[in-house]
């Protein structure tokens, strides 16, 4: 349930985009590979790629998961990291991809690649060791942290390290920070009004930040976040932090 | 309805498995009700953060933690030995020990010895197992009058509700409506919001329903192997006054709660009360080995020990799904859990309520009767975050959401009601699903599409529709990452 040891700075790595930023938020994904690729690493993002199956898995829906999972594990074929910008898609496939193929004749295969999971921010903050210098104008945000990343991951203060390293930034704490903000996946169409509860009371704790923008490193969540945020007619913009600390960087 | 009035026991809702609304029929009936969202938002922060101050050292958590879910998971992998060793110590203490594979079973048993004792008067310690056996309607039907000891079992007794939470049963009620409720039922009593004349009042009435009960009912925290002792954990001294001031004793448990050695105790009692109301220890640690010895000057004359199946075994079966055994019912994972902070206690529909009562209610009941339960779950993983004995309650969740969702046909499937809710449609999307997802070739060209046409999908459509009740619509971003990166440049392998 939690990376591994430090490992050492690689030459290479591969980039996991994510099913969800391939189709809603690709600059997100473009964002975190020339982050990666500003720090000296050549990142390669092999393009038969595709989803990390939790969905199916979540539903209950295992050999159709475990089709769409081994897909991964054989186009993930050398010995990188593959760096995650979703501590959900990252706690699949570090977590749960063991489980999913055990007594499966490729078991061996799907711990391997397990064990080279990574996820986004904590590979910047303790792999690459990295230097955020902000360009931007003085701005206020908040954080939602996500449950796969706090509890499948072990990913709690990396992204906010982060996020305190931007001079010009003031991260503002939202009550109940690490509450489920309702998505679930599949549970937020399924119990869409309970999912709907969670997510308004999520909006009222960012809101009551006074923070213009609220940060997350999972774009599920940031779709239901801001989807609830801009429904609500709310004046506060969501950002991937890849996205973010790119545009801090460049001085967008 | 006052007390002193009632003829045969307070009047009970059946509260056996509702089969009329669904989960999320009685989740809207809660949703809508602010009082009750606030009630229990407040309560389960406060929880919350009690439970955190207890817990404050991760690595003394940690260690605690484990030598807790050791105990619960050693007990289980020796469960047949154990129980059989349990019978045979009490049985030597002079507890008589009796085997109940189905509730009904379990009923006839308690009326049995009640009857045999000509016992017609009893006060009752709290146990869930008692609510899972609906045992106070059982004891009503047959002219026995049950009463709850426990205040907040007391409360809701008054009230003609089920318990909304295994740890404190009348949670979902305030301040307010609990001065209201004992104003009407106990003479004598005006309204009043005082905590300590509440109390007062309630004990006034309790003190003598304990003096003249025929018998005492009360649950078991942990029943242990190795002596025969029956610990039951209290903060109101009613558990003690139950056990040890009518004649006659019955201690109901599920056949879960044996642990191998008395050894097993301490840590389960470090995690137990601090996990559930952030105590570092209860008021009241009762240990009971045995019936009234000669020449002492308490305790029964008689003890009985039921243990009650009810679909225990089965879950016991299976290898990954017997970890839903090890709970020590601290309701941890109920106070942490966002859904049940929503919706309450009473939308499970089952006396086992938010993410233990998602696993163990199906399991129970049967996933035919029950199968909504593991869907009302984010797998936000609070709940295994904070579980004292490490259940793996997220991956279970996902089980019986399999289980249910499998072909039926299997000719003895691990779970009751395995594949009956199976639905064609949705299989056939996660066919779908699979081979887009599984196949490049497809996969760029479905995506491609998708990107390009998604944002003209109708708002009318199924999932859409649900999705922006108070959300705006995901917007497709024309062009997916694959294209961009390859675009950019971005090695592909």
């Amino acid at each position: 349930m939690s990376q591994p040891s430090r490992p050492s700075r690689p030459e290479t790595v591969y980039f996991f985009g994510t099913c969800l930023i391939d189709l809603f938020y690709p600059q997100a994904g473009l964002a975190g590979m020339e982050l990666l690729r500003r720090e000296g690493l050549r990142v390669v993002f092999p393009q038969n790629q595709s989803c990390c199956a939790q969905p199916a898995r979540n539903s209950g829906y295992l050999d159709e998961a475990r089709a769409v999972a081994r897909r991964q594990i054989e186009t993930f074929v050398e010995d990188w990291p593959i760096v995650v910008p979703s501590g959900s898609c990252a706690g699949m496939m570090r977590t749960h991809y063991p489980a999913l193929f055990e007594g499966q004749p490729d078991a061996e295969r799907a711990r391997a690649f397990a064990g080279r999971v990574v996820e986004l921010t904590w590979f910047l903050v303790h792999v690459l060791d990295i230097r955020l210098a902000d360009k931007g104008e003085p701005v206020t945000v908040t954080w939602h942290a996500s449950c796969h990343a706090m509890r499948e991951m072990g990913v709690r203060d990396e992204p906010k390290q982060l996020l305190r390293q931007l001079s010009g930034v003031t991260l503002v704490e939202a009550g109940h920070e690490t509450e489920c903000c309702g998505f679930g996946g599949t549970f937020a169409v399924r119990h869409a009004e309970i999912a709907a509860a969670m997510v308004d009371d999520k909006v009222t704790s960012i809101a009551r930040t006074g923070a213009s923008a609220v940060i997350s490193g999972d774009c599920g969540c940031l779709m239901n976040i801001t989807g609830a945020i801009d429904k609500a007619g709310r004046p506060i913009v969501g950002r991937h932090i890849a996205e973010f600390l790119l545009e801090r960087c460049h001085g967008a | 309805m006052a007390l002193e009035t009632m003829p045969d026991g307070p009047v009970v809702e059946n509260p056996a498995m509702d089969k009329g609304p669904d989960f999320t029929q009685r989740a809207h009936a809660a949703l809508i009700d602010p009082g009750l969202r606030r009630n229990f938002r407040r309560a389960m922060d406060g929880l919350m953060e009690k439970r955190a101050a207890q817990f404050a050292d991760p690595v003394a958590w940690a260690a605690l933690r484990e030598r807790g879910a050791q105990a619960r998971a050693a007990a289980l992998a020796r469960l047949p030995d154990l129980l059989e060793e349990l019978e045979a110590r009490c049985a030597a203490n002079g507890i008589q020990v009796h085997w109940a594979e189905t509730i009904e079973d379990g009923n006839a048993i308690v009326l049995g010895i009640l009857n045999h004792h000509r016992a017609r008067q009893v006060v009752k310690g709290k146990s869930m197992v008692s609510e899972e056996m609906h045992l106070n309607d059982h004891l009503a039907a047959h002219g026995i009058t049950a009463i709850e000891s426990d205040l907040g079992e007391y409360i809701i007794q008054l009230a003609g509700e089920l318990p909304s939470h295994i740890v404190m049963p009348c949670i979902h009620k305030n301040k307010d409506q609990i001065a209201t409720l004992l104003a009407a039922n106990i003479p004598g009593l005006g309204y009043t919001e005082d905590v300590a004349a509440l109390t007062a009042a309630a004990r006034r009435i309790l003190r003598d329903r304990f003096a003249a009960a025929d018998a005492g009912i009360s649950g078991v925290n942990f029943a242990v192997a190795e002596t025969g002792t029956l610990v039951l954990i209290e903060n109101e001294g009613n558990g003690r006054l139950s056990t040890t001031l009518p004649p006659l004793h019955i201690a109901i448990t599920g056949i879960e709660k044996v642990v191998e050695r008395l050894d097993d105790i301490p840590p389960l009692l470090a995690l137990l009360p601090r996990s559930a109301t952030g105590q570092p220890i209860t008021t009241y640690v009762n240990m009971i080995t045995s019936p009234r010895k000669p020449g002492e000057k308490d305790g029964p004359a008689a003890v009985h020990l039921i243990l009650l199946d009810n679909g225990r075994s089965r879950v016991f079966a299976d290898a990954q799904l017997r970890d839903t055994l090890r709970c020590i019912r601290c309701g941890a994972c109920i106070n942490h859990c966002p859904v049940y902070a929503r919706v309450g206690g009473h939308s499970y529909g089952s006396v086992y309520p938010g993410p233990i009562g998602k696993i163990l209610t199906p399991q129970i009941a049967g996933l035919d009767v029950a199968g909504d339960l593991p869907h009302a779950s984010t797998l936000c993983n609070a709940c295994v975050e904070v579980c004292p004995v490490k259940i793996p309650i997220a991956d279970i969740l996902v089980r019986l959401r399999q289980e249910a969702a499998q072909p039926a046909g299997a000719a003895t499937p691990a779970v009751k009601g395995a594949g009956s809710r199976r639905h064609i449609a949705e299989a056939l999307v996660w066919t779908v699903w699979r081979w887009v997802y599984a196949w490049p070739w497809l996969h760029h060209r479905a995506t491609r599409l998708l990107a390009r046409i998604g944002n003209w999908i109708p708002a009318r459509a199924p999932l859409l529709r649900a999705w922006t009740r108070n959300r705006t619509r995901p917007h497709f971003a024309g062009q997916t990452l694959h294209e961009r990166a390859r675009r950019a440049g971005i090695d592909h392998e």
